[in-house]
């Protein structure tokens, strides 16, 4: 192994001399602590070094041994329900060999190689040909997982022998036999996280991510390998939406990825997801997540790579035809883990200090999302969906991670501090937020939820549009001077705001509504709409459509359970009803 | 015995450069002697070949090129720890100054700490009663969290800051308890003003103080809040205590690590801060905590003057993106005479969720608090509104609702500086003041609750 020495330390960044055989973004080892960096700078023979560990302690004159490899994951079973750190070390193999808090050298597997799991082969047998991407067979990893076992990318030939039975990671469960060599394939592959893995071919996206929010469904709607951004002040919510979108939506895999945030969140996953039951299979929703946790007073270099680490993770699932959705809070972290190693390798900055390759880092990451037809003979479909949640300073979007974001995103979700303030949970603003979905997503709407669907939802935003600006009139003014007819657009966009679009995550009720559901909610409110407008032609005023009882039981159609929706029926009989009597 | 070099080559604000070293190793302890005995003490912040960047704690005045020696240690900035603590007072970098014996330590530890693994901490559940209601009732605090203060000059946030400390329990529990203050450059007053409340209330004997005063060397601020968090450490992990740790004032820390980065000619970031000031505030505010298995808890309770009462400065700003919420102090209801003048719109405890409820509180906790936040959002709506329209032009509801804002800040939000509510009281209060509205806008609560306890 090749050997340099160390001539400068500062902070994360380490230089080294002596590193001839160096390449761009190889892993090294610094110091005899034996520290895992990554070169990301060459001159001559001189290396800079970001470290994903503290360096206090080191100094010039000691060894620097490269690797000769990038910096790469561990694909294979045992990813389910792992918590790992940036650099794909499993924290709870940490806990048990060095305690609570975390030190520096550790090294330990990502996948355990001890641990034998059931591979049941696919219908290949010896003489079938085989590339990349054939399912050779599978694993069931966890109750709701199946972990399929693919031909690695690159990797064409004849399958000599398969075999089923109990294997760890390591050992041979097929040989493939090459033009020029036999392979023996296991069931653990390395992949370079900075990498983008192969597929056959990106197909658009046509099937919307369900998450149950209706703020989200209904509105601003995000498709199965679609990508989204969610930037906000602290404080108005975009973790809470982070967790319950990573808990309800209907995506078969959940990578979440906790960058430079805090370590409490990562902990509220870690110790509610083995208790909630995942709505569509019943088992308990820890049974297809795998966790990123780099949080922010862990070193900032693994922070950078803990980005890629998951979305190397997801697109590994993607490939087996999952439908994958990749949470990664937040996005501004991670950017700021790069100015910082930018600033320390004294780079040239662009805005706010940030380095000026963010943009195109940031668009390679997002465009890593997407729906696509696999690799394998079986054109399955996979999807990965990227929602990245973003912080900017002060709540400002022109800050430039946003900027660089919504230059990639298709969804948009502003969530704001004083829907916040208000208690207005999700705090998305409905002005200003934006799907670009809804038109590639219309004919599952209408095919899947209801033919009125597109026509109601735009009925409803067009309310909420002219709230605003009655808004405005109404502060000069005031209400009364209004015509009866606004006065009932105003009343409506409230309850559109209040009984529809604010949804209490910690309400068991109230924290997941279907598409059934939304739908019959929203009907509820435009019908009321609708009526109330009918009941004004014909002489009603305002001051009694304001007492209808109904309204009252409008306000409360969110908390009926699921299994109650009849009841919705009922609801519009009374609306009806009641408009008639006065 | 260590080298001792006398090849200082510059001088820039508080750091030293020394060339020619060799062995020198990155965060070492640095010792500077002056030509007449004083010696300064510091640490390395970068090693490039045979030149070592070493900042200076107590700053670089009279300090001369050619006379100094430099000592490097070998070691780490530590701390010596031991219960012996409890009771004391320190300067900003742990050297006694209260005139009693040194400490004779169980052990000493690097005051950077490690990071605690996200996989052994445990979730901060359990209530902590501050008899505040604007606090237990709608920004409840946990056992655990950092929920910092974020004030401005002349608020009264030491007032606030010293109840806490004073009131803070969790109900129907004795444990042991300490209380961990750092200051970094607040004035002697409020210094003062802690340490006699403490006095005063016997709380000293159970307290450790690191005091880094407004005329004590600025650099030395960069590792006061370091001390006082790994005395909590200690306390709590090894010696199962429950420890609060007050820090204050924020603002100063920054700025010192301001002027370190301008020193070294780094790229600023916003407003002239570094741009790892998220990560360098993380390091000490994610030491807050609790760990799986261990009896004890750090409770992080940080104060910062928000320059010109602005949030979306960067100091506020990436402290509250990394603590769980924040309690914000309010100009307006100050000068209304109102205390605590706890602005509670913006204010938040992101983890009162887990600490509300049944068992916990009470079961309509969550309920009454959502409507309580409703309802005076929307009272100072219609406070707003009139201000432009008249009251007159008000709907009965809306003036409903406008008198609600107006008694829930005289009755609810303000108290005694010793008033020490029970949650029960705080609780029973809300429903007392939501008594004023019509019930149809109580939407926030579920009908069986408002049966149960809503009086007319």
């Amino acid at each position: 192994m090749e050997q340099g020495t160390i001539i400068k330390v500062s902070g994360p960044l380490v230089v080294a001399e002596g590193m001839n055989e160096a390449k761009m973004y190889d892993v090294v080892r610094v110091s005899e602590k034996r520290l895992i960096g990554e070169v990301i700078e060459l001159r001559g023979d001189q290396a800079s070094i970001q470290v994903y560990e503290e360096t206090g302690g080191l100094g010039p004159g000691e060894p620097v041994f490269s690797t000769g490899e990038p910096l790469s994951v561990e694909l294979g079973p045992g990813l389910i329900r792992s918590i790992y750190d940036g650099i794909q070390r499993p924290l709870n193999v940490i806990r048990e060999e060095v305690g609570d808090y975390i030190t520096r050298g550790v090294d330990v597997p990502a996948l355990n190689r001890e641990k034998k799991w059931a591979f049941q082969p696919s219908s290949l047998k010896a003489g079938d040909e085989v590339s990349a991407g054939d399912i050779l067979g599978t694993v069931q990893e966890t109750p709701t997982v199946v972990h399929k076992i693919l031909v690695p990318p690159g990797l064409q030939g004849v399958v000599e022998e398969i075999k089923g039975g109990e294997f760890t990671v390591e050992e041979t469960v097929a040989r493939i036999k090459t033009d020029s060599r036999v392979v023996e394939v296991n069931m653990l592959q390395r992949w370079p996280v900075r990498k983008e893995r192969p597929y056959r071919e990106k197909i658009s996206p046509d099937i919307p991510l369900i998450t149950g929010q209706r703020v989200v469904d209904a509105f601003f709607p995000v498709a199965k390998g679609g990508t989204a951004c969610v930037p906000g002040p602290f404080g108005s919510g975009k973790t809470v939406l982070q967790h319950a979108l990573a808990k309800w939506c209907d995506a078969q895999i959940i990578i979440y990825c906790g960058c430079g945030e805090r370590g409490n969140e990562m902990t509220d996953v870690l110790m509610e997801f083995p208790e909630l039951d995942d709505p569509r299979t019943g088992d308990k929703l820890i049974n297809r997540t795998v966790m990123v946790a780099n949080t922010s007073n862990m070193p900032v270099a693994a922070r950078e790579a803990s980005i890629y680490t998951a979305i190397t993770i997801a697109e590994y699932f993607r490939d087996m035809g999952y439908s994958v959705a990749l949470m990664a809070d937040s996005t501004s972290r991670w950017a700021e883990a790069m100015r910082e190693m930018s600033g320390r390798l004294e780079e040239m900055p662009g805005e706010e200090g940030y380095p000026a390759y963010l943009p195109t880092r940031a668009a390679q990451f997002y465009e890593r999302a997407g729906r696509v037809k696999c690799l394998g003979s079986d054109s399955r479909e996979g999807a990965l969906s990227v929602i990245g949640a973003v912080s900017p300073p002060g709540g400002d979007l022109s800050d430039p991670v946003v900027q660089a974001t919504l230059k990639v995103v298709q969804v948009f979700w502003s969530l704001e501090d004083w829907l916040a303030y208000e208690r207005h949970f999700p705090a998305i603003n409905w002005l200003s937020s934006y799907s670009l979905y809804i038109d590639n997503l219309e004919e599952y709407f209408r095919k899947e939820v209801a033919e009125d669907w597109a026509d109601m939802r735009k009925g409803a935003l067009k309310i909420l549009q002219q709230e605003a600006e009655l808004k405005e009139i109404a502060r000069l003014v005031g209400v009364d001077a209004l015509s009866p007819q606004d006065r009932l657009t105003l009343d409506t966009a409230k309850s559109l705001r209040e009984d529809f679009l604010h949804q209490n995550a910690f309400h068991e009720v109230d924290t997941y509504t279907s598409f059934a559901k939304q739908y019959r909610m929203l009907r509820a409110i435009i019908l009321f709409h609708n009526q109330a407008q009918k009941a004004f032609q014909e002489g009603m005023e305002f001051k009694k459509l304001a007492s209808l009882p109904v309204k009252e039981e409008i306000a409360r159609m969110k908390y009926i359970p699921e299994d109650k929706i009849q009841t919705f029926d009922q609801l519009e009989e009374k609306v009806k009803a009641q408009m008639m009597d006065n | 015995m260590a080298k001792e070099y006398l090849t200082v080559k510059e001088i820039v604000g508080p750091l030293v450069l020394v060339d020619e070293v060799s062995g020198v190793k990155y965060e070492e302890l640095v010792e500077l002697e002056l030509p007449d005995g004083e010696i300064r003490r510091g640490k390395v912040l970068e090693v490039n070949k045979k030149l070592a960047l070493v900042q200076l704690f107590e700053g670089s005045s009279g300090v001369n090129i050619f006379g100094s020696r430099v000592k490097f240690l070998g070691k780490g900035v530590e701390l010596g720890v031991s219960t012996d603590l409890l009771g004391r007072v320190f300067d900003g970098l742990g050297r006694p100054i209260d005139g009693g014996p040194r400490i004779i330590p169980e052990k000493r530890l690097d005051i950077n700490g490690n990071p605690i693994n996200p996989y052994a901490r445990d979730y901060p559940s359990e209530f902590i009663q501050t008899g505040i209601s604007a606090i237990d009732g709608l920004n409840t605090l946990v056992r655990g969290q950092k929920l910092p203060i974020f004030s401005g000059s002349g608020l009264p946030h030491p007032q606030i800051a010293a109840q806490v400390a004073r009131q803070a329990k969790v109900v129907g529990k004795e444990e042991e308890f300490a209380v961990v203050f750092g200051a970094m450059g607040i004035t002697f007053e409020e210094s003062d003003y802690f340490i006699s409340d403490f006095r005063r209330t016997g709380a000293i004997d159970r307290a450790v103080l690191f005091m880094n005063l407004a005329d004590d060397p600025a650099i030395e601020r960069i590792s006061t809040p370091r001390m006082a968090c790994t005395a909590a450490e200690f306390l709590a992990f090894e010696k199962d205590m429950h420890v609060l740790i007050i820090l204050s004032d924020m603002t100063n820390y920054c700025e010192a690590l301001r002027e370190i980065s301008a020193a070294r000619k780094e790229v600023p970031g916003r407003r002239g801060y570094p741009g790892y000031l998220y990560t360098d505030l993380s390091s000490m505010y994610e030491r807050a905590g609790r760990i799986k298995g261990r009896k004890g808890s750090i409770t992080m309770m940080p104060i910062l003057t928000m320059p010109e009462d602005d949030k979306t400065h960067p100091i506020p700003d990436l402290t509250g993106y990394i603590t769980e919420g924040q309690i914000i102090l309010s100009r307006q209801l100050h000068k209304k005479g109102l205390y605590p003048p706890i602005d509670v719109l913006p204010s938040l405890s992101r983890l009162k969720d887990k600490g509300i409820g049944k068992g916990k509180t009470r079961e309509d906790h969550s309920d009454v608090f959502n409507q309580l936040f409703a309802a005076y959002a929307r009272g100072k709506e219609a406070q707003e509104l009139a201000v432009i329209l008249g009251e007159a032009a008000l709907s009965e509801t809306d003036k409903l609702f406008f008198s609600f804002a107006d008694r829930f800040e005289g009755e609810y939000i303000a108290q005694g500086e010793n008033e020490d509510r029970t949650i029960e009281e705080t609780l029973d209060l809300g429903w007392k003041l939501l008594s004023m509205l019509p019930v149809e806008e109580l939407k926030r609560i579920r009908p069986e609750y408002i049966e149960k306890y809503l009086k007319k």
